[in-house]
């Protein structure tokens, strides 16, 4: 009897998901790329670096938030994991040679300046992890672009297929060894298998959907089709450079875990295709025209400046609403 | 000698052009890559800008209303120009450091700020502190700021460098540097409570719109009519509190000859009753009169 009584407000069917599942499955689905990256650099390699760099920027992510929000007598979010996976993003971002005191001050700016300056979870303006690495790569630019791979500093293969230049003592890398993830790289950008494990699991649990991830890569390859060429590296357009331009680099991490930021992403149908373009665009422009063989982390974060303006004429119509304008 | 004291801490504390007014934000955040760039331009900036109060002053009252803002900007361009050709001179490195931003100064908006709100219509001596203390509270904004980037991004302090340049944080030299060193500076001006025309709590100086009170106001017309709204919208208070005054006057004045009035009423009736000793009955009696009637 008593359960006919119950009464609540609408909504009746809740979602059981909340930010701390949200993040843990993030987390989890970064784990592939995390441990492959481990084994790449540090078991491989024989040296410590890359696995200290994951627990040191985990590790001051955390305490970074639980300090400023314990000074500032704010409601405590270091469980809800947001700051444990800007820590890991920030890692996987990171060449594996990088020096830990430099990685130890661009977690500190990540939480700090990023995030919690701007009002904390939910608030900040742009991928805090995104936001300090390209912190770092402008303060330490030697450093964050010094990748080594088999005790072999080199240049990455986007380098090679951008510039043409095989250093001596390398090889043209493979589209297999691109694939799989046997090169030089940051932590974790190089295993595009590794990465399509986790992503294909945050897509399963309904975390990310595709339209963010899917244009971005489908507009970013039309992009390079059509200007590929211009590069110096590139004579002529084929479906393996394409797939080596697609595989290397940080694309498939930025394109499936960070470009999905709930809070740096817009969150109308619309505006996340449109978001996707301007993408894969920027990506494009980047790689083919800059200075750089790289420009997923600063497309991504100037995108993440235009979604206030994205969603804003991305707004759906309500049912009902069709052709009457506002105002009227 | 009191004003030009007061002015001087005005433009240095009160209404610090950086840190409180937030004003000459070009230069603020070019030029401040190292100590001794933020410090020479601000010097500049002071020159430049004692001088053209002292002379807008002078000429306050031969330039036309109507033209007054093409005559300043001659008046500032021209010691620019001087300042430019005596740094060329005698100081080619901070010219060849500060560029095109010498130039600049002319358009600086502190220089048509302060001769706007303050030299165009007060006295020479006054305006002249008024100058120099504005330029002397950018020249700190600016040297504080040079210093915190220059430590953090060259590890030096007025070119000794002092921290070996594996440790240097070149963010704080480049452009986006300059805006986190500034806004945390000003965080920290804010914070700690620091004696400035923000920082006093519940004054009028604090209200959006008082215009009026605040000297950087450069729209003389916009001043005069929120002046006069203030005006009358303190008279209007005033009148009201008058009013209400009056009235609780008034209202005392009636309750007063009210109870007077209960007191006597009260007063005789127990004389009549000790007259009578027996009023009840009377009393009835005259109300079934009155209901007969």
């Amino acid at each position: 009897m008593n359960q006919l009584l119950n009464i609540s407000s609408s909504p009746h069917v809740r979602e059981k998901s909340s930010t701390k599942s949200i993040m843990w499955d993030v987390f989890l689905a970064l784990m592939p790329a995390a441990i492959f990256g481990i084994y790449n650099f540090s078991i491989k390699a024989k040296s410590i670096n890359a696995v200290l760099l994951i627990i040191v920027c985990i590790a001051t992510c955390v305490l970074t938030e639980y300090i400023w929000e314990k000074c500032m007598k704010l409601p405590l979010t270091v469980s809800d994991g947001s700051a444990a996976l800007t820590g890991l993003l920030l890692a996987l971002n990171l060449s594996s040679t990088f020096p830990v005191w430099m990685a130890i001050i661009g977690s500190v700016f990540a939480i700090l300046v990023v995030k919690q300056l701007f009002g904390g979870i939910g608030q900040n303006f742009m991928n805090p992890a995104l936001g300090a690495r390209c912190f770092l790569m402008v303060s330490f630019a030697g450093q964050m672009t010094s990748f080594t791979y088999d005790g072999v500093t080199g240049a990455t293969p986007l380098a090679i297929i951008k510039t043409g230049k095989v250093p001596e003592g390398l090889a043209k890398p493979g589209l297999l060894d691109m694939f799989l993830g046997n090169i030089g790289g940051t932590i974790g950008e190089t295993s595009a298998l590794a990465l399509l494990i986790g992503a294909a699991y945050l897509l399963c649990r309904k975390v990310i959907t595709w339209k963010i991830p899917v244009t971005y890569i489908a507009t970013f390859a039309i992009f390079f089709l059509i200007f590929g060429t211009n590069m110096a590296g590139v004579d002529s357009m084929s479906g393996e450079v394409l797939l080596q331009e697609l595989c290397g680099g940080g694309l498939i991490l930025g394109a499936f875990f960070m470009a999905t930021d709930y809070v740096t992403s817009p969150i109308t149908p619309t505006g996340q295709i449109v978001f996707g373009i301007i993408l894969g665009l920027l990506t494009g422009i980047f790689r083919v025209f800059g200075a750089s063989a790289e420009g997923v982390s600063y497309a991504i974060i100037i995108s993440n400046l235009l979604v206030p303006l994205i969603e804003r004429y991305t707004i759906p119509t309500p049912f009902g609403k069709e052709g009457i304008k506002d105002g009227e | 000698m009191n004003v030009c004291v007061e002015r001087l801490k005005n433009g240095i504390i009160t209404e610090n052009p950086t840190f409180v007014m937030m004003l000459g934000m070009c230069p603020t955040l070019a030029v401040t890559s190292s100590a001794i760039n933020g410090l020479g331009m601000g010097l500049t900036t002071t020159v430049v800008l004692t001088l053209s109060n002292v002379f807008i002053s002078l000429l306050r009252k031969v330039i036309p209303d109507k033209v007054r803002i093409p005559a300043y900007i001659v008046v500032v361009a021209s010691f620019v120009t001087m300042v430019q050709l005596l740094l060329k001179a005698y100081l080619p490195f901070l010219d060849s450091a500060l560029g095109v931003y010498i130039p600049l100064i002319v358009v600086n908006c502190i220089i048509l700020g302060r001769a706007e709100a303050y030299a165009g219509k007060n006295p020479v001596v006054p305006s002249l502190f008024d100058g120099l203390g504005m330029g002397l509270g950018f020249t700190f904004g600016l040297t504080c700021i040079g210093i915190c980037r220059e430590i953090l991004g060259a590890g030096a302090l007025f070119n000794f460098t002092f921290i070996p340049e594996d440790f240097h944080i070149t963010f704080f030299v480049l452009a986006p540097g300059a805006f986190l060193v500034l806004a945390c500076l000003t965080a920290v001006q804010n914070k700690l409570q620091m004696p400035s025309a923000t920082n006093v709590e519940d004054s009028e100086a604090m209200k959006c719109g008082y215009c009026a009170g605040c000297a950087a106001s450069a729209c003389v017309a916009n001043k005069g009519i929120i002046e006069a709204e203030r005006v009358a919208a303190k008279a209007a208070e005033a009148q009201a509190k008058k009013e209400a005054a009056a009235k609780k006057a008034q209202a005392a004045k009636e309750a007063k000859a009210k109870a007077e009035a209960e007191a006597k009423a009260k007063a005789e009736a127990e004389a009549a009753k000790a007259e009578t000793g027996a009023p009840a009955p009377n009393a009835e009696a005259a109300k079934a009169e009155e209901k007969e009637d």
